[in-house]
């Protein structure tokens, strides 16, 4: 009999940004939230010896424990799901700050197309242009209205940036003024120029000066130390959960975080959810903490798992197309690049930051006309400079071999030669691409995994090609001795790191019938539980969801205010 | 030669006290550049504690000695046979040249039995639950067995395969024959029963580039030799003074410089 706690207001599951944020909004409302976190503490002393590529980057030191619970993987429904055994495709975060610990800190925001996105394809190119099998549904939302919010995120975390000509409008500027610009993101500004593009400095979550936020929370400059994806920030320049929201909660007196406890499952009776149960990792027992309000802010596999296991919602049926549960998985086409080679030029490449660099947006979205491509939506093309760390970064020319004499001395002569121009291509969910649970492989407490059905599609390759070849032409601009391109996209596969941008599974929208949560992350079908994360999101844009994801969470905070209140469905 | 090459060798010859130098000046640098000596404002992070320790205990690296013994540099994991194989195909795969020092000299091997000898040797972070199935290329390793067996499978594979086509111990062959057998494994030309030999070839070569290039403490990267081949600077605090400007060395400094 699992032991039973008293009752809290609100708990949430999974502290990272989604559940930080939530918890320093309604804490400073003066509910009591209970914050359960199956990770370990973390704190910015953690980071003195984080400059240790092999600990953080090869490792995985910050990275969810797979041994305990992992995720399948097949291509389709023909194949058998076998379980992803090591790190590859994607990174899962753990411990307080979750994922938001390691992240870069790109932070954009969608575009206004995104969040209309069948609407405005039909109402340009016509109903035909979106092929049969293609999922692709509006958010319930329009990008005016969710602009306070998306300006919120970006105060609190002190973004650092300049207007991107091609975007939403904005309410404000970017709080911070942009990062410095590198000789090659010079190179790559003026190269864009010529060929009548729009270039603008990649929006920083990594400050480019000291700043002090609305909630008073001070954090000095980033100092391009060029240890960002995969570390913890040592100087909390980098705007994480944990240098940011969690502190203004923690004051508040009424936020609790319970590390070590393993959230398995909602419970919830008469349609309503009552609280959770978990298993305290320490000592192994099973504890319920009852709660009014229930708030899953895991990583979208965690949220879309918690709801399949907890039997909340219907689950996605890809066979008739009914249910919502699982439903409009979606990931990222990153491999369209283009790789310079420079053999009298030499860049400082060990330095950089997460989010330091330079990018277009020309295609992304619907900003070119699609009339005759064969894919809808795009990607924004950036010219990155986050440190070349040496175990994981040894380019060679293509004819050049992998090991032996000639590989050493080429990637040596290459080294700090190489620039990368790199594009980040949407992903638009299918009707055979989604998120159930295992049949065969188990968690270490014996629940089900979660088993990703997912390949890249003909929209997948077709965009990979075109924006491979459009980073070719800025890499011929910026006057490089060769150029190395993606040839073919080839079948989706989880053993090459690409990005940790999954999307989908518990997605919103305007309606029950196709969605499972409203434009408050509130669960249709049961209206005190909110699900809250890039599990939201119906499709996943040509960038980095962390912006979106601290929107929609800000949002969603509003929302559960107001629920505590007056109850009831907020839409 | 160039200049910026000139420059490197001059840094590789860099003696450690002036490393120890501008460690401190880039420190003071880092310092006023972050705005903790100048801004009125407490900031978070490790600043507050940087100062004082920087003040009250300087870093104190045991004073370098002539032929001083690395008690570090013993097996943990492997026997002295599986360290000779090891070490002659580690420098194959990234050997001495005019550049500067190959696998062998760099500790590559010492590096990958320390490796074995802990969780990553028994795949401790991995999922190695059953069942096991034979997958698509698509889905990643499948097998059961850790990168220890790997190793003891792979290791003893290359010996076989030497003696059979050369009467030799892979030690005892010469360079090209040794390029010849980890060719043949790399291509999958050698038939393993319970591995793959491509498999086992790439773990390799992925092993000896984190030999080469991680941070000395793990026992490779000798002297941060590796580093100071490709003019990486290791573990640096700030970069804010350089980051605008062009090609610039800065000389390498380890972990162990920063306690």
């Amino acid at each position: 009999m699992a032991k039973k706690l008293p009752k809290t207001d609100v708990v949430i599951i999974g502290v990272g940004w989604a559940g930080g944020i939530i918890a320093s909004e309604l804490t400073k409302q003066g509910l009591s939230v209970v914050g359960l976190e199956r990770g370990k503490e973390r704190v910015t002393e953690d980071y003195y010896m984080a400059h240790d590529e092999l600990r953080y980057a090869l490792r995985y030191e910050l990275m969810q424990d797979l041994s305990k619970e992992t995720i399948t993987f097949r291509g389709n429904e023909k194949i058998r799901a076998l379980p992803m055994r090591q790190y590859g495709s994607f990174l899962l975060g753990e411990g307080v700050g979750g994922a938001g610990v390691h992240w870069n800190g790109q932070t954009y925001r969608f575009l206004p197309y995104d969040f209309e996105i069948r609407s405005m394809t039909e109402e340009r190119y016509g109903k035909d242009k979106i092929p049969p099998g293609m999922m692709i549904q509006d958010w319930g939302i329009t990008y005016d209205k969710l602009e306070p919010y998306f300006d919120k995120f970006e105060k609190m975390a002190g973004i650092s940036g300049e207007v991107n000509p091609l975007a939403g409008k904005r309410s404000n500027e970017y709080p911070t003024p942009p990062m410095l610009h590198t000789p090659s993101m010079k190179m790559f500004v003026e190269a864009a120029k010529k060929l009548n593009l729009h270039p603008y400095t990649v929006p920083s979550a990594n400050l480019s000066e000291s700043y002090t936020n609305p909630d008073g929370i001070s954090r000095a400059a980033c100092q391009y130390c060029g240890y960002c994806e995969r570390f913890g920030c040592e100087y909390g320049a980098k705007a994480d959960p944990v240098v940011t929201v969690i502190p203004v909660a923690k004051k508040t007196g009424k936020f609790e975080i319970r590390t070590h406890s393993y959230v398995r499952r909602i419970l919830h009776s008469g349609g309503k959810a009552t609280g959770v149960m978990y298993t305290d990792m320490t000592t192994g027992e099973e504890i319920e903490q009852p709660a009014d309000i229930v708030v899953s802010t895991g990583y979208v596999f965690n949220n879309t798992r918690l709801m399949l296991l907890s039997k909340i919602g219907k689950p996605y049926d890809p066979a008739t197309g009914k249910g919502v549960i699982g439903k409009n998985y979606a990931y990222q086409v990153i491999k369209g690049n283009a790789v310079g080679f420079f053999d009298d030029q030499k860049f400082n490449l060990y330095a950089g930051a997460g989010s330091l660099g330079v990018c277009v947006d020309d295609y992304n979205g619907d900003n070119f006309d699609h009339s005759d491509l064969k894919f809808i939506h795009g990607g924004n093309i950036a010219h990155t400079f986050t440190g070349q760390r040496p175990i994981q970064n040894n380019p060679v020319p293509e004819d050049s071999p992998r090991w032996g004499k000639e590989f050493k001395a080429n990637s040596l002569k290459y080294a700090n030669s190489v620039l990368t121009i790199g594009s980040q291509g949407s992903s638009m969910p299918f009707r055979h691409h989604y998120l159930d649970l295992d049949p065969t492989y188990k968690d270490a407490f014996g629940d089900p995994l979660i088993r990703i059905t997912f390949d890249f599609e003909e929209q997948d390759r077709e965009l990979a090609r075109y924006l491979s070849d459009r980073c070719g032409d800025i890499m011929k601009e910026m006057g490089t001795d060769r150029i190395l391109k993606m040839k073919e996209l080839g079948p989706y596969e989880i053993t090459t790191y690409q990005s940790t941008h999954n999307t989908g599974g518990v997605i919103m929208g305007a309606s029950p019938d196709t969605s499972a949560v409203n434009n408050y992350m509130q669960m249709w079908d049961m209206e005190n539980l909110f699900v809250i994360g890039a599990s939201a999101f119906p499709h996943n844009s040509g960038y980095n969801p962390t912006g979106t994801v601290g929107a929609l969470a800000y949002r969603a905070a509003e929302g559960i205010v107001q629920y505590s209140k007056k109850g009831g469905l907020l839409v | 030669m160039s200049e910026q090459d000139q420059h490197s060798q001059q840094n590789e010859n860099r003696e450690a006290t002036k490393t120890k130098e501008s460690q401190r000046m880039s420190r003071r640098k880092f310092l006023t550049r972050s705005g903790y000596a100048v801004g009125g404002v407490v900031l978070g992070g490790l600043l507050g504690y940087l100062i004082p320790k920087e003040e009250t205990k300087p870093a104190t690296p045991p004073a370098p000695q002539q032929q001083q013994k690395n008690y570090n540099e013993a097996l943990m994991f492997f026997t002295q046979e599986q360290y000779a194989i090891t070490q002659a195909a580690v420098e194959r795969i990234f050997p001495a040249d005019d550049n500067g020092p190959g696998a062998k000299d760099l500790g590559v091997a010492f590096f990958i039995d320390h490796q074995l000898a802990g969780d990553w040797g028994f795949n401790a972070r991995d999922y190695m639950q059953p069942p096991f199935y034979v997958g698509e290329k698509t889905q990643g390793y499948q097998g059961r067995i850790n990168r220890r067996e790997i190793f003891y499978i792979g290791l003893r594979e290359l010996q076989n395969y030497s003696q059979k086509k050369y009467k030799k111990d892979f030690p005892a062959l010469s360079p090209e024959e040794q390029d010849a057998v980890l060719t043949a494994f790399q291509n999958d030309e050698v038939n393993l029963t319970t591995i793959s030999a491509s498999g086992f070839f790439n773990l390799l070569r992925s092993s000896t580039l984190e030999g080469v290039y991680s941070d000395p403490l793990y026992g490779g990267n000798k002297n941060m030799q590796g580093w100071a081949m490709r003019d990486y600077p290791g573990n640096q605090m700030t970069y804010t003074n350089i980051i605008e400007k062009d090609y610039t060395v800065v000389p390498p400094q380890s972990l162990r410089d920063h306690l």
